[in-house]
């Protein structure tokens, strides 16, 4: 009799996967479905083809949660590859992501995240805290650390809601998987060093959302006017960073006419003083 | 085997196995109608679940014994959440899954000494009701494509009859709770006294939510739900109405009655 056909036998992993994370199964299951895992000797050289680049991402904690923006352009070399690509992600009620670096990949590390996030929660029953969420993403990050070696650098920014603290909570990373909790604000990618100088001056404690949202785009507008590879927004196409709030009542993305609401003022405020708003020199003495 | 028994009669066995078991466990029913699909079992165990998500709009059902049937749903909710990685959320539908399960019950039933005692049910809800699907998959891994109502587990041919006499298309949420409860009756309190939320298990299949559209009614929700579901009982003719949650909900019962152990034997 010819050898047992595989239509016969059971499949294995879905059956006995003894894991609730999805990334794992995958390794079990579909290893080809993993983002790019690149680690074959004599890849490519660093710095890599022409690949689109995303570029700043900001994220700032507010009173009533975290607030996060992320500009609309990709660049590949010294073209601009998209004018509206998005970075900035839902990935579950409470949480979000942004990410800068290699687009493809970064987009595909999104992707098996959410889906990692919610296999959980349907297989455990309850979703993971916060600080499982930032830990689970350190491990995607993590493997990617081979591409990121040969120049394909994808870096995330997460940000999320603590229900059991009631507060925001902001998570950085470097190419290692090293996680790193930032307390009021942070940025990434190109831009994020102006984007960063600009929130130094502009941000406070326990802000209202929409006041960090002014914040957030003042910075995506500063990064924009010093690095070529961070678009501002674009007033003729109507195209506005992405923005996107969470607090207790979850995760909200702003509308296009909400985005270019806000957009707009920085872009009538810039037209009086191009550098932006100005900080006190010295702060009152209480 | 050291010594022949016939393949009829060994599956026969098996069916007879697997079937016993099933009709030993609770009853559970599906029932369609505007709100989405109603799913609605006696179970007061909090932990273990009768119901569960398998994906945006798919829901897992089951009746039998639960170490089996949670496996089962694990596997789907894997084969669930691969597809619609490698595909799109879209491409996965309770028709795949419910093939897919069918293969798998199918083989078990074939290949493995002892068959799963358990029933399983996938639904999807559609944009309306004439779009909603309910499968039924057998231990032997027979599907059927069931329409508006099925009963799971349990003795089914009263449960069943009730919900034949009493359905109709288009019936609100309280109402298609009402007739859920009247065919579980005799199951979920010995026939006694009034349903509490506390010994049942319900979930929706939200038509009206987008992406996600799994619910569990638990808590004041579902009070509210049988608060409607009383008041749409046939004693007052057509009052199908919403009203706001009663102040006669049961909210304030203690979590008392037949505390469920955690028996394999489902709910």
């Amino acid at each position: 009799m010819a050898p047992e056909s595989d239509g016969r036998r059971l499949p294995a992993p879905f059956l006995t996967a003894g894991t609730s994370s999805f990334s794992d199964f995958l390794d079990m299951a579909a290893p080809t479905l993993q983002p790019a895992r690149l680690g074959v000797a004599g890849g490519m050289p660093s710095g890599g083809p022409d690949l689109p680049h995303g570029t700043t991402i900001v994220a700032a904690i507010c009173a009533d949660g975290v607030v996060m923006a992320g500009d609309r352009r990709a660049t590949a070399g010294n073209m601009i590859s998209q004018r509206d690509i998005e970075k900035v992600f839902r990935t579950d009620e409470f949480s979000c992501i942004g990410i800068a670096g290699v687009a493809g990949i970064g987009i595909d590390l999104v992707r098996l995240y959410q889906v990692e996030l919610e296999h959980y929660e349907k297989l455990e029953g309850r979703t993971l805290s916060l600080e499982g969420k930032a830990n689970r993403l350190a491990g995607l990050v993590r493997a990617n650390l081979m591409g990121a070696m040969q120049g394909l650098v994808v870096v995330p920014l997460f940000a999320g809601y603590d229900e059991d603290r009631e507060h925001g909570r902001i998570f950085a990373y470097d190419v290692a998987g090293g996680r790193y909790e930032e307390h009021k604000f942070h940025s990434i990618g190109s831009g994020s060093v102006f984007a960063r100088g600009s929130l130094k001056k502009l941000y406070r404690d326990d802000m209202s959302v929409a006041d960090t949202v002014m914040a957030c785009m003042q910075a995506l507008y500063d990064a924009a006017d010093d690095d070529s590879a961070t678009g501002g927004p674009d007033v003729t196409r109507r195209i506005y960073p992405v923005v996107a709030s969470i607090t207790a009542d979850g995760f909200t993305r702003l509308s296009d006419e909400e985005a270019g609401t806000y957009a707009q003022a920085v872009v009538d405020g810039r037209m009086r003083r191009p550098d932006g708003p100005t900080a006190p020199l010295r702060e009152p003495a209480t | 085997m050291p010594f022949y028994v016939s393949p009829e009669q060994a599956m026969k066995d098996k069916a007879d196995f697997a079937r016993k078991a099933i009709t030993r466990a609770r009853s559970g029913v599906v029932i369609d109608c505007d709100a989405g699909i109603l799913l609605v079992s006696p179970n007061s165990s909090r932990a273990l679940h009768k119901f569960s998500e398998l994906y945006d709009r798919i829901a897992f059902a089951a009746a039998g014994r639960y170490n089996e049937f949670e496996r089962l749903r694990q596997a789907g909710v894997r084969y669930a959440d691969l597809t619609g990685y490698q595909y799109d959320r879209q491409d996965v539908t309770a028709r795949g899954l419910a093939n897919w399960y069918a293969q798998l019950l199918g083989t078990i039933f074939t290949e493995s000494v002892k068959p799963l005692e358990v029933e399983i049910v996938v639904a999807e809800v559609g944009a309306s009701a004439e779009l909603d699907q309910i499968y039924r998959i057998t231990f032997d891994g027979t599907v059927s494509d069931e329409h508006h109502f099925l009963v799971m587990g349990g003795q089914t041919e009263q449960a069943a009859a009730v919900l034949k006499e009493r359905y109709s298309e288009g019936m609100t949420l309280g109402g298609a709770m009402e007739v859920a409860i009247a065919a579980l009756a005799d199951q979920a309190n010995g026939g006694g006294a009034e349903i509490t939320g506390a010994q049942l298990e319900v979930a929706l299949l939200d038509r009206s939510r987008s992406h996600r559209t799994f619910r569990r009614l638990t808590g004041a929700r579902l009070d509210a739900v049988l608060a409607e579901a009383r008041s749409a009982a046939p004693e007052s003719p057509a009052r199908e109405s919403d009203t706001p949650e009663s102040g006669t909900t049961e909210s304030d019962t203690p979590e008392s009655g037949t505390t469920e152990s955690g028996t394999t034997d489902a709910g």
